[in-house]
């Protein structure tokens, strides 16, 4: 019964005709996996006028890409992208869909699964495929304490929302060749029972965390905006970006875009600086992957130290104003 | 209208986040070790009652929480009278053990159907124990109807519809959707009332209601383990490789030393 099932779709999302980064590492992820499980990698594009993006993903790794453009799509509208999505689904038969683990992509695909029945796994942070075929899903639970294998053994296609930032998006290679799909899909208003009537975005000052080499993070030991204000001048003294745990998200000193961890941002920067971050693994799931992790707590106890390259025990707020004063002096005098 | 909005909560009783760290996996037999970790109603989940006791005290109303879980789940049943729920029932069997986002999201949907009609179903985005954010949007297609997650403020309400905001990555979508609807929040959306000591004392007088498997005709394949498209197949403790150098001193050693691993790290 699973056998007809065959290859790799994954879902690529668009906002305001750009490609979101997360969908490029979704094909890169999926050529991978590919190699053992087989099949082509196809990958589905709605929108309004987005057909130009088609090559876009063929160069970083589609064979196919199914495009469904209409007026009433221009932006998400989840009733009718849910049900767009599920149809082909079920026309194209792939293995395995994946979709990017976005606020779009978490209110799409569990949608499209209940509509397949299916199964599917919530914000992945690695995938293979194990020796009896199956996708293995690694699901991290509990704030990140637990980490869970889950497959879907029966049902077909195996689904899984992945983190931005998991999965390696591949060189783009203008050469590459593929086949560009046009769906003809009926589409009506009334089908838009939530209707997305505009969207808004308000582009952060600062460089996004998932895309800073250095990343420089706060959390509860430096909970206030003095301390703050010194971490944003080290983010820029170094050329990084500024990030925190929860309870500083709570207390307002960042925003939800800077917020790493399980609920927030997975990220895997050179390297991770954290001040007053005691090391909750709903924090530091989302650091495993930095290349190195640096800390600095009051606590030697502190789970942090569990995870760290280099761990400094002493007291951040001490310590972030005379580091600060410390890299200039050398910085200064390194431009002569 | 006339009669107000009938509204659904969802909540579920998840260990206390702040004990998280104190969940283990026993190496041996694989199961999850939370004794010592107390008990709560999900944080998002009270936002979620909130906004539907606000919604009823503006237009007048009713509003039921429904939970799925163990028997000891009535205490989160309990703290949903407590902050103002008319009614709470516990869907309570062991047939719905280990139920996947899918079963979970198909038997919610049993229930809420027996309940009758509906105008909202409101739920916290997600949960601190799986945070998967999948029920709301799975509930919402097992009951037919639209679902709008990640929601920060109702901008409107009226006999009909809602207009809403949701939260996007660096920015957020105004939405209008058609009632009913399944409404998932975020912490954003309101400040949860606390319980007064009278509410408290008075919500043991009511009674819990509680049903099982068989009371909302669930059909034995579809929930719990059997009925679960996903398996859990193994569980395991996230693994570390780090240097581990840990370097305790005077502060002017230690920025030295922190300077000089930046320097190695590539940084400066």
């Amino acid at each position: 019964m699973t056998k007809e099932w065959k290859g790799i779709m994954t879902f690529t999302e668009q906002r305001f005709g750009r490609i979101e980064e997360v969908s490029l590492e979704l094909l890169g992820g999926a050529r991978k996996l590919a190699e053992k499980s087989g099949g082509d990698v196809s990958t589905l594009l709605i929108g309004r006028d987005v057909k130009n993006l088609a090559r876009e993903l063929i160069a970083y790794g589609a064979d196919k890409v199914f495009i469904v453009e209409h007026p009433l799509l221009t932006y998400y509208q989840s009733d009718i992208y849910a049900r767009i999505f599920a149809d082909i689904v079920q026309k194209q038969k792939p293995n395995i869909v994946l979709v990017g683990a976005t606020s779009i992509g978490m209110d799409l695909a569990p949608r499209v699964a209940a509509k397949l029945r299916t199964g599917l796994s919530a914000h992945v942070v690695k995938l293979e495929i194990g020796d009896d075929g199956l996708l293995r899903q690694i699901v991290p639970g509990f704030g990140g304490n637990v980490m869970a294998v889950v497959t879907c053994p029966e049902k077909r296609p195996q689904m899984a929302t992945v983190r931005p930032g998991v999965l390696k998006k591949l060189k783009k290679d203008e050469l590459r060749k593929g086949e560009i799909i046009e769906l003809e899909v009926k589409v009506g208003e009334e089908e838009l029972k939530a209707r997305t009537l505009e969207m808004r975005i308000e582009p952060p000052p600062e460089l996004p965390i998932e895309k800073a080499e250095i990343v420089v993070a706060g959390g509860w030991g430096i909970c206030d905006k003095e301390c703050f204000n010194m971490l944003k001048e080290l983010a820029k003294l170094l050329g990084g970006a500024v990030g925190g745990t929860r309870p500083v998200l709570d207390e307002d000193l960042i925003k939800e875009d800077q917020m790493i961890g399980q609920s927030g941002k997975t990220i895997a920067p050179k390297v991770y600086i954290g001040f007053g971050i005691s090391g909750e693994m709903h924090h530091v799931v989302g650091i495993l992957d930095a290349d190195t992790i640096i800390a600095v707590n009051i606590d030697p106890k502190a789970p942090i130290f569990d995870f760290v390259d280099y761990g400094v025990v002493g007291d951040a707020k001490e310590i972030l104003p005379r580091l600060i004063k410390k890299l200039k002096e050398k910085l200064e005098k390194k431009r002569g | 209208m006339s009669k107000g909005f009938q509204i659904v909560v969802c909540i579920k009783q998840v260990p206390d986040p702040r004990y998280l760290s104190k969940i283990t996996i026993d190496p041996v037999t694989k199961t999850i070790r939370r004794e010592n970790v107390p008990a709560v109603i999900n944080p998002l989940d009270k936002n979620a009652l909130e906004e539907a006791l606000r919604i009823r005290e503006r237009f007048g109303g009713k509003v039921v929480a429904i939970s799925m879980g163990p028997p000891q789940a009535e205490r989160v049943c309990r703290d949903a009278l407590a902050m103002g729920a008319d009614e709470a029932i516990l869907l309570c069997d062991k047939a719905l053990a280990g139920s996947d986002t899918l079963a979970t999201a198909y038997a919610l949907s049993l229930a809420i159907k027996k309940l009758g009609n509906f105008d909202m179903v409101f739920c916290g985005n997600e949960t601190v124990d799986g945070s998967t954010a999948q029920v709301p949007p799975q509930l919402a297609e097992f009951l037919e109807v639209p679902h709008v997650t990640r929601v920060r403020k109702i901008i409107s309400v009226n006999g009909s519809e809602m207009i809403i905001e949701r939260t996007i990555e660096y920015g957020y979508m105004k939405v209008k959707v058609k009632l009913p609807a399944v409404i998932a929040v975020t912490k954003d959306i309101n400040e949860p009332r606390l319980p007064t000591v009278s509410a408290i004392l008075k919500c043991y007088k009511k009674e819990i209601v509680k049903w099982t498997a068989s009371d909302i005709g669930a059909s034995p394949q579809y929930v719990g383990l059997e009925g679960s498209p996903t398996k859990v197949t193994d569980v395991f403790s996230p693994e570390v490789k780090r240097r581990r150098e840990i370097f305790e001193g005077p502060v002017d050693e230690e920025i030295e030393w922190l300077i000089e691993k930046l320097h190695e790290s590539g940084v400066i």
